[in-house]
């Protein structure tokens, strides 16, 4: 079990603030196939990657990293702050 | 050194003020107010974070800016929510024993804050809402450090 959470566009996208996965996903990258596989939302959110940024429990990561003991996983754009 | 994340407005002349007269051993102090700026007929600003890790990662910059020059202290204050056309978004203050510290220190934490603290601006004008796209230059303002 892992908590995904969206933030923004991406948040707006998917149609919700987060949830929690039952998944098999070694890392980042496979959880996203998993999503991208069940409904037409999540692969609209995810189609262009690069525009996409990624924490692991609350840390900036990346795409290829591994999902072992992990409890939270988010994806948003690019950050606007200041 | 001290990160406050907050809905609330913040009066920024009296938070430098209150700085100032709690720091010792600084001969200079440099503060930045960001401020929404009315472009475009721009009604209001939402700024959305992700509350788990926007301190977090406010304060890991924080002590990457402490590693790189000598500060006698810092202050980040980052507003969440809807903002009107000039109030102020968030404010950064250093203090350091000599200028060149202080200013630079300053000028790395508002690069870093731009684009590595978990903030998304959206706004709200005339013609509806819109995402703020980062920009280009952002990131190459990361190379500078």
């Amino acid at each position: 079990m892992i908590d995904v959470v969206y933030f923004a566009w991406v948040r707006e996208r998917i149609g919700k603030p987060r949830e929690t996965i039952e998944t098999g996903a070694e890392t980042v990258a496979e959880l996203v196939a998993e999503l991208t596989v069940r409904e037409a939302r999540y692969e609209a959110a995810f189609a262009d990657r690069s525009a996409i940024r990624v924490a692991v429990d609350q840390v900036l990561s990346d795409f290829d990293a591994p999902l072992s003991g992990v409890r939270e996983v988010a994806f948003f754009p690019p950050m606007t702050g200041g | 050194m001290a990160v406050r994340v907050q809905s609330d407005p913040f009066d920024a002349g009296a938070e430098l003020t209150v700085f100032s007269s709690s720091v010792s051993g600084a001969g200079a102090v440099v503060s930045f107010t960001g401020i929404v700026r009315g472009d475009n007929d721009l009604a209001a600003l939402e700024i959305e974070h992700y509350q788990a890790m926007t301190t977090p990662a406010i304060e890991a910059i924080v002590a990457e800016a402490s590693t790189r020059w000598s500060l006698s202290d810092a202050l980040v204050i980052h507003r969440h929510g809807r903002l009107a056309v000039g109030e102020a978004i968030m404010m950064v203050v250093t203090a350091a024993p000599h200028r060149r510290a202080a200013f630079e220190a300053a000028d790395f934490l508002m690069d870093y804050l731009k684009s590595r603290a978990p903030f998304w601006k959206k706004e709200i004008g005339p013609d509806g809402e819109m995402w703020v796209a980062a920009k280009g230059s952002d990131e190459d303002d990361l190379k500078r450090w």
